[in-house]
């Protein structure tokens, strides 16, 4: 395995404690909003799409939607990112897929967060 | 290679250990299972029959069985994660709070779900679309 016995070669921490930091504060949001998200989805998953629209045109649910996506996709990728580092050891490979992982996240983010507003708006 | 500490070979699972990388598991599961529901929003974008062929999915045996899967993946993450905060601000580092609390989240998050799930059957009329799905197949 290419990695060095000594913590010297390895560099500062760097962004090591803002990761932690955004990592629990997303944490705490999303105990509020994926709580909130779930009482309201009970109803709401398994009803046709006509109930999922209305629900949307309320703007407290849209804004309540926006933000869980948000969160939740910044947790994710936080979270993704740890399991990645400590798994993939390969330096290039590990990259690769950070890159991907990340560009994925962003993208579905924007696309939810776009599709939540082209619906409520509808 | 070295072998890394824990040595997994010859180490003994216990509820602290089996919890830790359940949470790493079920984190994982969660990424996977918001890359659908974000699937399913932006679905809608596209209108009914592109919400409607989504929605289809979750209403067959493997897409209950996936989300009671990660219905129990959420809430034991989030009981979990409740758990890891406590321990960020210094709370509950003792072998027997740390054992207790292990146990509490394992049970929480069981009970969290079956309640989640009886409310959904007597709410909705899965059962009966379960039903009517295997007689049109």
């Amino acid at each position: 395995m290419p990695m060095s016995s000594s913590p010297r070669d390895l560099g500062s921490a760097k962004s090591g404690s803002h990761h932690w930091l955004a990592q629990r504060v997303s944490a705490l949001a999303l105990i509020v909003l994926s709580l909130w998200l779930v009482a309201n989805l009970l109803g709401l998953v398994f009803t046709p799409y006509g109930n999922y629209v209305y629900w949307l045109k309320n703007p407290i649910n849209a804004i309540g939607l926006i933000l869980f996506f948000a969160a939740s996709f910044y947790h994710s990728t936080l979270g993704l990112q740890t399991i990645i580092e400590d798994y993939i050891h390969r330096a290039c490979i590990r990259w690769a897929v950070l890159l991907l992982v990340q560009g994925l996240t962003l993208l579905l983010a924007v696309g939810s967060i776009f599709s939540v507003i082209f619906v409520a708006l509808k | 290679m070295r072998p890394l500490s824990p040595h997994l070979q010859i180490y003994r699972p216990q509820i602290t250990s089996v919890l830790s990388i359940l949470h790493r598991i079920t984190g994982f599961a969660l990424s996977v299972g918001l890359l659908l529901l974000a699937g399913l929003v932006i679905s809608a974008a596209f209108g009914q029959q592109s919400f409607d062929l989504v929605r289809g999915q979750m209403s067959t045996w493997y897409g209950y069985i996936l989300l009671m899967g990660w219905s129990w993946a959420f809430y034991y993450h989030l009981c979990n994660g409740v758990r890891h905060l406590f321990w960020d601000i210094g709370k509950g580092f003792e072998l027997s709070t740390v054992t207790t609390s292990g146990w509490a989240v394992l049970l929480a998050s069981l009970t969290m779900t079956a309640v989640t799930w009886v409310y959904i059957i007597q709410r909705s009329s899965i059962v009966r679309e379960l039903l009517s799905n295997a007689n049109v197949q």
